[in-house]
């Protein structure tokens, strides 16, 4: 039980690593990756968010949608669940630690339009987990986006100050960055799990 | 032109959604590791946008202004549904291969800012074709895309095996080609002085849906701070 676990967050986080083979969340990826400093307090938002989503997501389909054989409203359901939950989150946080709400509030709203973690709750629901690897899932994806945007965030600032040829300078630097960070994170898929 | 031609141009040409935009780019980058599956993905998206743009064109004066974005969420989920139930049904080959991609059309960007941007103003008619307009525009950018990948990557044309030229380079059909194919792409795009939504100040979540400008918002503040 605990190695499954334990291969469930190498898997998320690095093997199948959320946003340079799976491709979700790149716009907040390319968008919010200019400093290490906010990268940081944003893949944070992303571990708490996606932690809370998924235990969420998991207790709905098991104890609502499947008994009432409703699976196939789980989009519809999820989406709307994970909108209202960034809000109250957002409100909590607000009202009883507004320290951690200075740090990761601005990210929250940002959250929900992320299609990382709808992507999780999905994901999770189509592999059967139950409720602690569902959770171990989402922290793992999520923590897999944190090491990733904040790689990204050390690079660019790197870049800023080379000399880069005028058509690749904003964007396509970026973009070519994360080719060269997804070809290092193909190496993760030849581990033997 | 008349004004429903204008729409078509507007969204397949001016304001195409991919490469101008740079919107949707998570399915862009994903599923279009060949053309079939590109051209999957972006019919499926151009159905769903002309029926979410003409619905909530229809509704625009019934749905109150203060809870809009949960009820375009609300009818965009309900329309992927529909999509997501249909393509199980007629196609599982393709269905399969596009997989987390087809719920994920709900978070894509470009459907949600159509709605905010352009089908809550306008009568159904100009909505409906708008939706056609930029659902086109993203089918023809994710069908291009693919096809530029898939020739590099398997050396096949919509899954047809072309005369051995030279040894497909694999790497174009894995992850990293996805981010070396754009990355290029915007540059030739740079380089020939067209104005897209990159060589803007905010890159990426430009325009993108409507939390994001709020941290794009806050994302300036800091920099004019700093």
């Amino acid at each position: 039980m605990n190695t499954s676990l334990i291969m469930i967050i190498i898997t998320t986080a690095l093997v199948n690593n959320v946003v340079l083979s799976q491709f979700l969340g790149i716009c907040s990826f390319l968008g919010v990756s200019k400093q290490i400093k906010t990268s940081a307090s944003l893949g944070g938002a992303v571990i708490f968010v996606m932690a809370i989503s998924s235990a969420v997501a998991n207790l709905l389909y098991t104890y609502l949608l499947a008994p009432l054989h409703l699976e196939y409203l789980n989009t519809i359901v999820f989406i709307l669940v994970i909108a209202t939950l960034v809000q109250m989150v957002e409100m909590f946080l607000k009202k009883t630690s507004p320290a951690i709400y200075q740090a990761l509030g601005i990210y929250l709203p940002l959250i929900t339009t992320n299609c990382a973690v709808l992507g999780v709750a999905i994901t999770n629901v189509q592999d059967g987990y139950n409720f602690i690897q569902s959770v171990t899932a989402g922290v793992g994806t999520a923590i897999g986006y944190t090491i990733a945007i904040i790689l990204l965030a050390g690079i660019r600032e790197r870049i800023d100050e080379s000399n880069i040829p005028a058509p690749f300078r904003g964007a396509p630097v970026v973009l070519l960055s994360a080719a060269l960070m997804a070809i290092a994170f193909m190496g993760f898929g030849n581990l033997a799990l | 032109m008349n004004r429903y031609m204008e729409r078509i141009y507007n969204g397949v040409i001016k304001e195409n959604p991919t490469i101008i935009l740079m919107l949707g780019m998570c399915p862009t980058l994903a599923v279009t590791t060949s053309a079939i599956n590109g051209l999957g993905m972006g019919l499926s998206t151009l159905a769903v946008l002309i029926f979410s743009n003409m619905i909530i064109s229809m509704m625009r004066n019934i749905i109150p202004d203060q809870v809009r974005l949960p009820a375009y969420i609300v009818i965009v989920a309900s329309l992927v549904t529909v999509v997501d139930l249909i393509m199980q049904a007629y196609v599982p080959g393709l269905y399969s291969s596009l997989g987390i991609y087809i719920p994920l059309i709900v978070v894509n960007c470009i459907i949600l800012g159509r709605a905010e941007a352009y089908a809550n103003k306008v009568s159904p008619d100009l909505a409906i074709m708008d939706g056609i307009g930029m659902g086109l525009g993203f089918t023809i950018s994710l069908t291009v895309i693919g096809l530029v990948r898939e020739f590099l990557g398997s050396a096949t044309l919509f899954g047809k095996a072309l005369p051995e030229l030279c040894k497909p380079i694999a790497i174009f059909v894995k992850a990293p080609g996805a981010f070396l194919v754009m990355a290029v792409l915007v540059a030739v795009l740079n380089a020939a002085h067209i104005k897209t939504a990159a060589n803007k100040k905010v890159e990426g979540c430009d325009g993108c849906c409507a939390s994001c400008s709020k941290m794009c918002n806050s994302d300036a503040k800091e920099e004019t701070k700093a």
